[in-house]
């Protein structure tokens, strides 16, 4: 599998996505956001936690119009896999490539800490958890609060698209939701970090999971 | 030409900071603030000397950076 990370000006989970790929066992290119073209043969891209562009104007809205995101979206067009972790699917939202939008949390608090998760949509990311599998990974962010119109929140759940749902909500989620699958189910985007999850040095490890689900999708045939 | 955009969450999207706010002035004793909404206001100065073009291309940053249509909505003010 390769494995490209995106690095915009104030990311800062760009290296242990990096490190999450590698200890996968993809090779991780790293790719600078006002590149135009991604590395020939990318499998999968990641676009990383952080503050990109300080989060001015909104969470993502600068660097999902960097030039790197025109690659981006072609990438996803052609079935391409993309995973944006926190900031990531702040950038992929604004992208307009998964519905919806993060809004600040309900409480207005930066909430950093372990939650528990419920695995509840198939994808080659989700598939190495048993579907409604309790999962815990670390979240941290002060804009996670996911919301989309009435209808989009309708057929999200009615195309089983909601990869990730919080066990208890702790910033304001419509219907709980700690990320969500596009149409095809090749990009995700979730706010919850599975690459700060992925060895027990860590807290725990159950991100890894995600990753290594992921080099099986992409193994050759 | 000075173009001015007002950004404003949707009716019936919830502002939490806007709550926030008005919880704040009731605490300092401001009595019958019922309702607070918060917004930007994003001012932008432009070469252009034709309103109706100076509006459009406004609305046009309005659409592709300047408002997230999905939760908010945008005025443009041409002054």
């Amino acid at each position: 599998m390769k494995a490209a990370v995106i690095t915009f000006p104030g990311s800062n989970c760009d290296r242990d996505l990096a490190v999450a790929f590698a200890a996968a066992g993809a090779d991780v290119a790293r790719v600078w956001h006002k590149d135009t073209a991604l590395p020939a043969g990318t499998d999968v891209v990641g676009i990383p936690g952080g503050f990109s562009f300080g989060d001015y104007l909104r969470c993502g809205a600068i660097a999902a119009r960097a030039p790197i995101m025109a690659a981006v979206a072609a990438h996803a067009a052609r079935g391409g896999f993309v995973i944006g972790i926190c900031n990531g699917f702040q950038v992929l939202t604004e992208a307009g490539l998964l519905p919806g939008a993060l809004m600040r949390n309900a409480g207005l608090r930066f909430v950093c800490k372990p939650v528990d998760l419920i695995v509840t949509g198939q994808s080659a990311f989700t598939d190495g958890w048993a579907q409604g599998a309790r999962i815990r990974l670390p979240i941290a962010h002060h804009d996670g609060n996911y919301q989309a119109a009435p209808e989009t929140l309708a057929r999200l759940e009615g195309e089983g698209r909601v990869a990730l749902r919080y066990a208890q909500n702790p910033n304001g989620a419509a219907r709980d939701i700690a990320g969500v699958l596009s149409e095809n189910r090749r990009v995700l985007g979730l706010m919850p970090h599975p690459e700060r999850a992925i060895e027990a040095a860590q807290g725990g490890s159950d991100g890894a999971a995600l990753f290594a689900a992921l080099m099986g999708a992409t193994a050759p045939a | 030409m000075r173009a001015r955009v007002e950004v404003m969450l949707k009716q019936g999207v919830l502002d939490p900071q806007g709550e926030a706010v008005r919880a704040a002035l009731g605490a300092l004793g401001f009595a019958g603030v019922e309702a607070v909404r918060q917004g930007k206001l994003i001012e932008i100065d432009l070469a252009a000397t034709d309103r109706a073009a100076a509006e459009a291309e406004v609305r046009a940053m309005c659409e592709k950076l300047l408002a997230n249509t999905v939760i908010e909505r945008y005025a443009v003010e041409i002054v």
